[in-house]
């Protein structure tokens, strides 16, 4: 068990006082954390599933563009974030683990660490309307 | 190794007779290593007798920042190895974001804060920007690790011989935690303090006053107590005591939170002159 960088704690906790859905992921891609908002989206909580590894993400959201063609992992925001090191937005439908659809904007952003090394990305959604 | 506390006061030298017993001066501790390492912990007042105490037949000394609040490096200008010509400093700290930590330390030691220059000083001193993984000093093994607290930050381990010394003065790991402590690998400093031989830790504040300073980067002493219980270290030190504190409520405070937490490892108030041996 490695401690994470004191930025994600911080973040974490950040995400666990607000009340927009977010999503914690590392450098990696795997979800750290999401917070309570975000367990609505994804209809699983973060108490029962932990952290979630990138190749499992499919097993508990299915994520499409709005015409409902699957978004591959190399399209989607936090990859991008991740792996350009960049702002990434998108509109999307998530379909929850629940069956549940929503039409969501989601935007991520690289952290960089104090040393400006990459430690994640930040993802926060925005329910548009449930499609 | 031998770990000596020179200044266990946070935020504002408070001497005077009422703080006589736990000490006026801020943040230092010196350690000695088994073969004749110096290693000083932050640059706080009590700096100055810690380098009047290091004496003369050593040539090399590494300062170890934590941060650069003023509580930290107003003694850095009084340590007297800065004005050997004979001696290597090495100075360790953080960076910021944007400035080197040479040219943060230059903010404070330059006029009009300072007569002298860092440029100027005779010894011949070294810089080295933390964390910076592990790193070895003689016999010692020193890591840094970014904590939670306003700016940036570092917590230290050093390990020798199988012993650990884990020393986080300014650490506020409960902040924004629903509950704390949280699981170990989402507490700021959990890895520092594993297991450690000596725990020195932030224990500023009172339960009861720590709702008045969220965010000020402070533990109280409940939670420095909850947080060596899950970091399983051996010995507690409370240190970075509060300036409004004088010995008489320091000690009524500290022994309060630990009759609550009833911890399984001793709890220690830091006093300025205490000494611990870390050997296995």
């Amino acid at each position: 068990m490695a401690q994470l960088e004191v930025e994600l704690i911080l973040t974490r906790q950040l995400a666990t006082s607000l009340s927009v859905p977010f999503v914690l992921v590392g450098p990696t891609g795997d979800i750290l954390f999401y917070n309570e908002a975000a367990e609505t989206v994804l209809g699983v909580r973060f108490q029962e599933t932990g952290p979630i590894k990138a190749d499992d993400t499919d097993r508990f959201v299915a994520i499409t563009d709005m015409a409902g063609r699957p978004l591959a992992r190399t399209e989607r925001t936090a990859n991008i974030a991740i792996t350009e090191r960049r702002p990434a937005h998108a509109q999307a439908l998530l379909t929850a683990a629940d069956g549940t659809r929503r039409e969501v904007e989601v935007t991520a952003i690289p952290l960089l660490g104090q040393a400006g090394h990459l430690i994640g990305a930040a993802v926060m959604f925005w329910e548009r309307a449930k499609a | 190794m031998k770990v000596t506390l020179y200044g266990t006061r946070g935020s504002l030298a408070t001497p005077g007779r009422s703080t006589a017993h736990y000490g006026g001066n801020t943040s230092c501790v010196l350690v000695r290593g088994e073969d004749g390492e110096v290693i000083v912990l932050d640059a706080g007042t009590g700096i100055r007798p810690a380098g009047r105490d290091i004496g003369g037949g050593v040539r090399r000394v590494d300062v170890l920042l934590t941060h650069l609040h003023m509580d930290h490096i107003q003694g850095l200008g009084f340590f007297g190895p800065l004005y050997n010509p004979n001696m290597e400093v090495h100075i360790w700290g953080p960076a910021s974001p944007t400035l080197a930590l040479e040219a943060r330390l230059t903010r404070y030691l330059s006029p009009p804060l300072f007569p002298v220059l860092l440029r100027d000083l005779p010894c011949r001193l070294h810089f080295h920007h933390v964390p910076c993984g592990e790193v070895q000093i003689g016999a010692l093994r020193v890591r840094a690790e970014t904590v939670c607290h306003p700016g940036a930050t570092v917590g230290y381990r050093l390990t020798e011989n199988g012993a650990a010394l884990a020393y986080i003065p300014d650490h506020e790991p409960a902040l924004g935690a629903r509950q704390f402590p949280l699981e170990p690998e989402w507490t700021s400093g959990w890895a520092l303090a594993q297991d450690a031989d000596l725990l020195v830790h932030d224990g500023q504040y009172t339960r009861a006053e720590y709702p008045g300073h969220i965010g000020w980067g402070h533990s109280s002493l409940d939670q420095a107590l909850a947080f060596a219980k899950l970091a399983h270290a051996k010995h507690l030190v409370m240190f970075h005591h509060d300036p409004a504190r004088d010995d008489d409520s320091l000690l009524i405070a500290v022994d309060k939170a630990v009759a609550e937490a009833r911890p399984s490892f001793p709890v220690t108030p830091g006093a300025e002159g205490d000494s611990f041996s870390l050997t296995k």
